[in-house]
């Protein structure tokens, strides 16, 4: 088939399994909703930017006033339902998976980028340390919150995350030129360094051991649309620029020599690949913790259906990992039960991050005692 | 026909540049004949006739760490030549490539193509002037052919266009000219060795660059794949690309490159013609191996035999035939210092059992030889010169005159040992029984060389007459005539003491005896380098050692 066709078709194919899986996780939860309502409550949740306005605020300690961007939304959509059930689908179960689906999205597409940057089968979206870098941010804020005095949590994990990226890139970095090999030696050896101080803080933490544990794990509980706000803009301006270099990609898996011959300005491309996957990478894990596996596994399955062409391999990876992580997440959520025996927990959360592990994992093995993961 | 005219008139500009690159003295040899003639006006390709580029390499070194890989290069590939890199491993051919290539740049110096300097520019610029077919691509993943050969479109694309249909239209081109077209939608993972290779030349093609170059094109193909894949790589020459390749088949370079470019120890050796360039003197200094040069019967090109380095079996001395080595290793035959002089050794003989066994007796120190009578244009003629030894010319279908038989006559008394190959008894023509009397008359000892043992050659020459008969085949030569000699040194001990000093003066009485038959005896270079038959191969070695 024609390439753009095919590229289409599968998008738009894994589009709407996305949209259908999204409406079937809100269908589900202890308050059982029919697809139809949850439809229109759905869109009814929908909004549209309507109006820009600039509201004055003093920054704290510093005391100088900025002018804050504010967004007026409105609702496109008006359809009659139940209000319980627009409350629990709109403002309860959409945020989550909505926000599940963007940094399945995310990871996927970061973990397809790495995998083929690297040429390594083995790469996934924190080869290079941003899963670590965005860990110890989080957990310096959750345990030590008066020496981490950015406020939000999220904004520690991402600048932990960005911040471990760059050193690790500037490390391998020498007279111009970024070996690969070096790079993924130096990723190793500042995520091990890393995981000491996570483990020192973690040992430090007190009473904020489990919050900090959990959020490691990977969760996404709790969410809300301010973390979609967040989350959503950063992952399609990367993806989106992403997605105009997939012929670098492709180019750049003959090997960096060929790639040069090619025309391809190598140390560029590789600089911009590593930083729009960083921080693709770093919004996702920001947002829902160290959520391992959807990264490796997801373009490798990917992989095996549609080719090693970037152009179709990394749009359809995405859309997959968004679904992947939607599923996975409502496996979390329904399966969130007291443990028999358990600690006594008034809200038992289950991270997802152990579910797509605990589903991935065995997966993978399948792949590749079929032999049919070998190399990128 | 325009676009033809067009490409001559080029022709005729760039043989001026050659010209003044010439007086520059840069450059002391620039064929530019042959090609263009191929060009026989089919040029319906999809895109504009691409015009061939000129590639200056000016004083570039480089070297890595201390290790000094290329010093000094300077070199200029005129547009529509094709260039062959040879040299052993390691003598800098690929890091010459990747310079010109820009995947390197050079410590000192500067490469331009067309005048651009390609370290300067952007990969894209540099990508539009010049192709690289490497020596081995990854290429482990499951790409279509049709989009690798694709990818060479790259640096010609804009970031959101598809592909146009002037692109289509040279990947279909690309496709077509490398036999690839039927392999379009397998995965390139799933081709044969060959296929890749040309797969990968398809790529480069597509690309549509004036200048190309070439790591080892043939290294990991057969026999037919390296015929086709040159074959094709010539083509792209004549149809308007300056090429340069990285061969390591001398023979084949000979035979598609316009010119050679010999490197050693990452400097330019020799430049030139290939028949310039690949002498045995050139390839032992540079190869440090005794090889041949001769014509291929069939290509009409230079084809070089190498030769296994001297086994020594005690004929004589080890190493280059100088006066004092042949002193110190003499000392096993009996009649001491005055028996250590060289051995001469007659042969008599066409054909290939004569052409073999006078090129193993000639890597074996210590031997003079001499060959004849021979047809100048023979395979065993060509072999003798090429080893350093003049041979006993002969015009053909002729039969001998007097003084050719008196010439033959004198090697034959000369000499301690003659050889007769199985082509002497077969020809059964003119002259040859005449040749076989005097073998028999004045022969000190005599080897019969055959294919094979059994053949009833012994049998001829001993019928012939009552000279010490020694039959080989060309792989057991050296043996047979040892034994010979040991023999042959017993019965003629005088003849040898009688020649008043070792190696030196048996030479040039031996020359001098050569002069006064043929008129074509030329200098006394050609004739020391008889004695010059040795390891070092080197005709001005061995003088300079004699003088």
């Amino acid at each position: 088939m024609y390439r753009p066709v095919r590229t289409a078709s599968w998008s738009a194919g894994l589009a709407i399994v996305l949209v259908g899986v999204v409406i079937g996780s809100a269908a589900l939860g202890p308050v059982k909703i029919d697809p139809i309502t949850v439809a229109m409550a759905a869109l009814n949740a929908v909004v549209v930017p309507s109006e820009l306005s600039f509201s004055t605020a003093t920054l704290p300690r510093i005391g100088v006033d900025v002018p804050l961007p504010g967004v007026e939304y409105t609702s496109v959509f008006d359809f009659e339902v139940q209000g319980t059930h627009q409350t629990i689908v709109g403002d309860i179960r959409l945020p989550r998976i909505v926000l599940a689906a963007i940094v399945g999205f995310s990871l996927a597409a970061a973990g397809t980028v790495m995998q083929g940057f690297f040429r390594n089968p083995l790469a996934d979206p924190s080869i290079i340390g941003v899963s670590s870098g965005a860990a110890a941010g989080a957990v310096a804020a959750i345990a030590f919150p008066a020496l981490v005095p950015l406020g939000s949590l999220h904004l520690s994990a991402f600048i932990g995350a960005l911040g471990t990226a760059f050193l690790v890139y500037a490390i391998a970095t020498e007279g111009g030129r970024t070996p690969v090999a070096t790079l993924l030696l130096a990723g190793v050896a500042i995520q091990a360094f890393l995981g000491a101080m996570i483990s020192y803080m973690l040992v430090h933490s007190g009473d904020d051991l489990r919050e900090a544990v959990v959020w490691m794990m990977g969760h996404l509980h709790n969410s809300t649309w301010s973390d979609v706000q967040f989350a959503l803009p950063v992952t399609i301006a990367g993806v989106g620029i992403l997605l105009a270099y997939t012929r670098e990609m492709n180019v750049l898996l003959l090997g960096e020599e060929d790639a040069h011959h090619l025309g391809v300005d190598v140390e560029r491309t590789k600089l911009l690949l590593l930083a729009l996957a960083s921080v693709v990478t770093a919004a996702g894990v920001a947002v829902a913790g160290v959520i391992g596996f959807v990264g490796l596994v997801v373009p490798h399955i990917m992989r095996l259906l549609v080719g090693p062409d970037h152009r179709i391999l990394l749009p359809t990876s995405a859309l997959a990992g968004a679904s992947f992580l939607v599923i996975t997440d409502t496996i979390a959520r329904l399966g969130a039960i007291p443990i028999p025996f358990g600690p006594d927990i008034a809200t038992p959360i289950v991270p997802v991050g152990i579910i797509t592990a605990a589903l991935g994992a065995p997966f993978f093995l399948f792949l590749l005692t079929r032999r049919e993961v070998h190399a990128v | 026909m325009t676009v033809f005219d067009n490409r001559n008139d080029d022709d005729g500009t760039a043989d001026g540049d050659r010209d003044e690159n010439n007086s520059d003295g840069h450059d002391t040899y620039g064929t530019h004949d042959a090609h263009g003639v191929a060009n026989d006006g089919t040029t319906d390709e999809a895109s504009d006739p691409i015009e061939p580029a000129t590639i200056a390499v000016e004083n570039c070194s480089l070297s890595f760490g201390d290790l000094s890989v290329l010093e000094d290069v300077s070199l200029t590939v005129e547009p529509g030549e094709f260039v062959g890199f040879v040299g052993p491993n390691g003598a800098g051919k690929t890091t010459l490539l990747r310079l010109i290539s820009g995947a390197l740049e050079p410590d000192s110096g500067r490469i331009t193509i067309d005048g651009v300097d390609v370290h300067a520019v952007d990969s894209r610029t540099s990508s539009r002037l010049v192709s690289v077919v490497p020596q081995d691509t990854t290429l482990s993943f499951s790409f279509p052919v049709r989009d690798v050969v694709e990818m060479g479109r790259h640096p010609h694309r804009s970031r959101f266009s598809s592909p146009t249909r002037a692109d289509q239209e040279v990947v279909d081109d690309a496709l077509e000219r490398t036999r690839t077209a039927e392999l379009a939608d397998r995965p390139i993972d799933e081709v044969s060795g060959g296929q890749r290779q040309r797969v990968v030349l398809a790529r480069a093609i597509a690309q549509a660059t004036p200048a190309m170059l070439l790591d080892e094109p043939t290294a990991s193909l057969d026999v037919n794949h390296q015929l086709e894949t040159l074959e094709l790589v010539r083509e792209l020459v004549d149809d308007g690309r300056t090429v340069c390749a990285a061969i390591h088949d001398l023979d084949l370079a000979a035979r598609y490159c316009d010119r050679l470019v010999m490197l050693a120890d990452g400097a330019v050796y020799r430049s030139g013609p290939p028949s310039e360039v690949l002498s045995g003197d050139a390839l032992s200094d540079v190869f440090d191996a005794t090889a041949t040069v001769t014509q291929n019967p069939i290509t009409g090109t230079e084809t070089v035999t190498a030769l296994p380095t001297p086994v020594g079996v005690g004929l004589g001395g080890e190493g280059p035939a100088t006066a004092e080595s042949a002193t110190e290793h003499g000392g096993d035959v009996e009649d001491g210092d005055a028996a250590t002089a060289d051995h001469r050794v007659h042969v008599l003989g066409t054909g290939p059992t004569a052409t073999s066994a006078l090129a193993r007796l000639e890597r074996e120190p210590g031997l003079a030889l001499s060959v004849g009578p021979v047809v100048a244009t023979e395979t065993t003629a060509e072999t003798a010169r090429s080893l350093g030894i003049e041979p006993l010319e002969v015009a053909p279908f002729e039969s001998l005159s007097p003084a050719e038989l008196t010439a033959f006559e004198e090697r034959v008394r000369d000499a301690n040992v003659t050889v007769v190959t199985e082509g002497v008894f077969e020809s059964g023509g003119m002259g040859t029984e005449s040749l076989l009397e005097t073998v028999d008359d004045v022969a000190d000892a005599v080897v019969v060389a055959t294919q094979d043992e059994d053949r009833d050659g012994k049998a001829a020459i001993a019928a012939a007459g009552d000279s010490a008969v020694w039959t080989a085949t060309p792989e057991t030569i050296l043996e047979a005539v040892a034994d010979a000699l040991e023999t042959g040194i017993d019965g003629q001990s005088t003849v040898i003491g009688a020649e008043p000093g070792p190696g030196l003066e048996t030479e040039s009485s031996a020359g001098a005896a050569e002069e006064e038959t043929r008129s074509t005896a030329t200098d006394g270079g050609s004739d020391s380098s008889v004695v010059g038959g040795s390891s070092s191969g080197s005709d001005s070695n061995s003088n300079s050692t004699l003088r």
